[in-house]
Formats: structure tokens, sequence, C-alpha cells
């Protein structure tokens, strides 16, 4: 528990991807593990924050930045991203939209025993549109969040980025 | 009830150099659009999305007029995309809404409470400033250049005729002229947006 204390992926590592990756706009929607990257990004002028209600809104509100010249984020959770199939099979992907998509792996354990559902059927969902995705778990594997960035420009294709922080997620 | 074509040649009128997304009107709007280079007619990526799919075109292009044309069932779907518009509110984005009280291209069948819901009043709710309803071309004529002048964002709900389509999908013509991707990269290039 302690080495894991040390190793978490932090706020600031992941606004660093963001800027350096040259997002304009977050569109978002809070899960239990965002509290602080909320705060960080609410207070700073270069990101427009756009929180929607529902997470199937996020991939065509995303369709149309990215259609408009922008370039944006989809911020969700792994429960929503199931809820959002039908608008990212029809917007995202049938739009060729090259979004990065940062997921929090809600239930998601290193040693692959989890009781929930909602992580059981995460890299199902995902596998079952052919989407690439990238593990992030903490500080030291953040460069693979601008591999996303990278292969989505490459491809014209959505990229998914699970953040597995079992412990802290974007809290302190 | 108001004729689609028929009210889409009125806005086409008022238009401008507007973006225009036609949504569900859009197999009207190609016969009738004289700037096509501006148009998105994307047919039905996915129900629902149209109006955050305006959202982030307007926002993206805050210096353009998006005009969208939704419909009943796709507000329906996404309601809660009201809300976010109006927290953005994007001062160039223009949602029409055409209500045909019906899921036409299933064969017709009635939304739910198809007959008594307030669109209008649900989208003032939802914290657009300016919403209107209009249920005859003649008040919509009248309106129209004024509900354009004024800053966005403005929600305009249309009593339409509903044009219901019984043809299986794969057996309906095609209005489409372009594909999505053609008509992405057509937009792209009139805005001399570079990937």
């Amino acid at each position: 528990m302690a080495q894991a204390q040390e190793a978490h992926l932090s706020p600031e590592t992941v606004m660093g991807e963001m800027k350096k990756n040259g997002v304009t706009h977050v569109v978002w929607l809070p899960d239990s593990e965002t509290n602080w990257l909320y705060l960080l990004m609410k207070a700073d002028p270069s990101l427009h924050l756009v929180a929607v209600s529902r997470e199937g809104h996020a991939f065509a509100t995303a369709a149309g930045l990215s259609v408009g010249g922008k370039t944006p984020i989809i911020l969700i959770q792994n429960t929503g991203l199931m809820e959002s199939g039908d608008s990212l099979r029809g917007w995202a992907l049938g739009l060729n939209i090259p979004v990065v998509l940062m997921v929090g792996y809600r239930g998601w354990t290193r040693h692959g025993v989890t009781q929930d559902t909602a992580a059981i059927y995460t890299e199902r969902f995902i596998n079952a549109f052919g989407i690439t995705y990238y593990l992030v778990e903490n500080d030291a594997d953040a460069e693979r969040i601008s591999v996303a960035f990278a292969e989505a420009k490459k491809t014209q294709r959505p990229v998914a980025v699970l953040v597995g922080d079992e412990y802290h997620g974007f809290n302190r | 009830m108001i004729q689609t074509a028929e009210l889409l040649k009125v806005f086409q009128q008022y238009r401008g150099d507007a973006i225009v997304i036609p949504g569900r009107g859009g197999r009207h709007w190609v016969q009738i659009s004289t700037n096509p280079n501006r148009d998105v007619p994307l047919g039905d990526p996915a129900m629902g999305g149209h109006a955050s799919f305006g959202l982030g075109l307007a926002l993206a292009q805050p210096d353009k007029r998006v005009v969208l044309f939704d419909s009943e069932g796709d507000v329906l779907m996404g309601m809660g995309a009201l809300a976010t518009i109006a927290e953005q509110a994007p001062r160039n984005f223009y949602h029409f809404m055409l209500d045909n009280e019906c899921y036409a291209t299933t064969g017709g069948q009635p939304v739910p409470n198809a007959k008594n819901i307030a669109y209008d009043v649900v989208a003032r709710g939802a914290g657009y400033p300016q919403t209107y309803a209009f249920d005859n071309l003649e008040d919509f004529s009248n309106n129209i250049k004024a509900i354009l002048d004024q800053p966005g964002p403005v929600f305009v709900a249309l009593k339409v005729d509903p044009e219901i389509e019984n043809e299986p999908i794969g057996r309906r013509p095609r209005w489409q002229t372009r594909t999505r991707e053609q008509v992405v990269k057509d937009l792209q290039a009139e805005l001399r947006i570079t990937g």
C-alpha cells in the first residue's frame, strides 16, 4: 500500500500531457476520482471546459469541436463509456474523429480480480469497437497519453487511455 | 403544421454565410441550399447527438453562425444537452427543432407525450435566453430575420408535417450527394481548417 501511495498519477502530470498535445477543450462528466484535476483545469485559462450531462453527448460534442478545427479530449468514467456506445460508433468512429478519451477505470485492480462489473466489461467493450487503448497507472506511464494523441492523429480514430489508479484517481 | 421544405426555403433567404447542419431536414436542404460547402448534411450518425455536435462546432468557430435543424426525437433522447448548451451560451448558435410528433423514419410511431410537450418551454427552463415556437409558416416567415439577427443561443420549436417513411431503410432512395467524409473535408476546406 505504501508503494502504491508513492506511485500515483498526479493531476499536474495529466495537465502537462494535455498542454503538450495542444488540447483546447475538455469535454467531460465528473466521476468520483477527478476532482483535483477539475480544480486544476478550471483554473487554467487556456482550457475550455464543456461539462456534459451524459457521456454520449461527449462524443458528439468532441466531434463538432474536431470538425471545427479544435483539439478536444474526452474525460469520462468507464461506466459512462459503456453508456456511450452508439455515440462512439456514429459520431467518433463514423466521422473519423481523432480524439483521445481518458477513461477512469473504476474497479480496476493490478491483480485482476474485481467484483466491479464496470471493470469486468471495460476492455471487452473497447475491444468490441476495435479501439486501441493504453493503461496509465502512475506518473511514469504518463507519456502513453502522448502516444495516444499521436496515434489518434495518425489513424484519424479515437484512442483510449484507461486511468488505472486504483488508490488515488486524480485525488490527493 | 409546416412543410419542412417550405420552411427551409424561407430560411435560405436569410441564411447568409452561416454553417448549416440540416439534420433530419437534410433531404430537402440539399436541394435548396446555395452554399453547400458550408452545409453539414450528416444524416443521422447517432440519434440524440445533433445538438451536442452543433454545440461543438459553434464553440470551435465562434465567429461564424452555426444553424442546426434538430428533431424532437433527437432532443428527447439527448435532452440534457440543452443544459450544456445553455451553460456554454454560444452567441453564434441557432437551434431549430423540427417537431413532427413521431418517429417518421420508422413508420410514424408517436414520440412520448407527442402532442403535449412545450419544447420551447423546456429549452427556456434549461437556460436558453431566447426561445420560440411556431406552428405555421407565416409566423415563422415573419420572425426568422429577427431570430437570426439576435445573439444565440436561440431555440426555435417548429411543428412540421410528419413525412412518414414506411419503406425499409435499405430500399429508400439516398438523398445524400456526398459522403460524410467528403462533407467534413469540404467544410474544413471552406473554413480553411488544416489538420
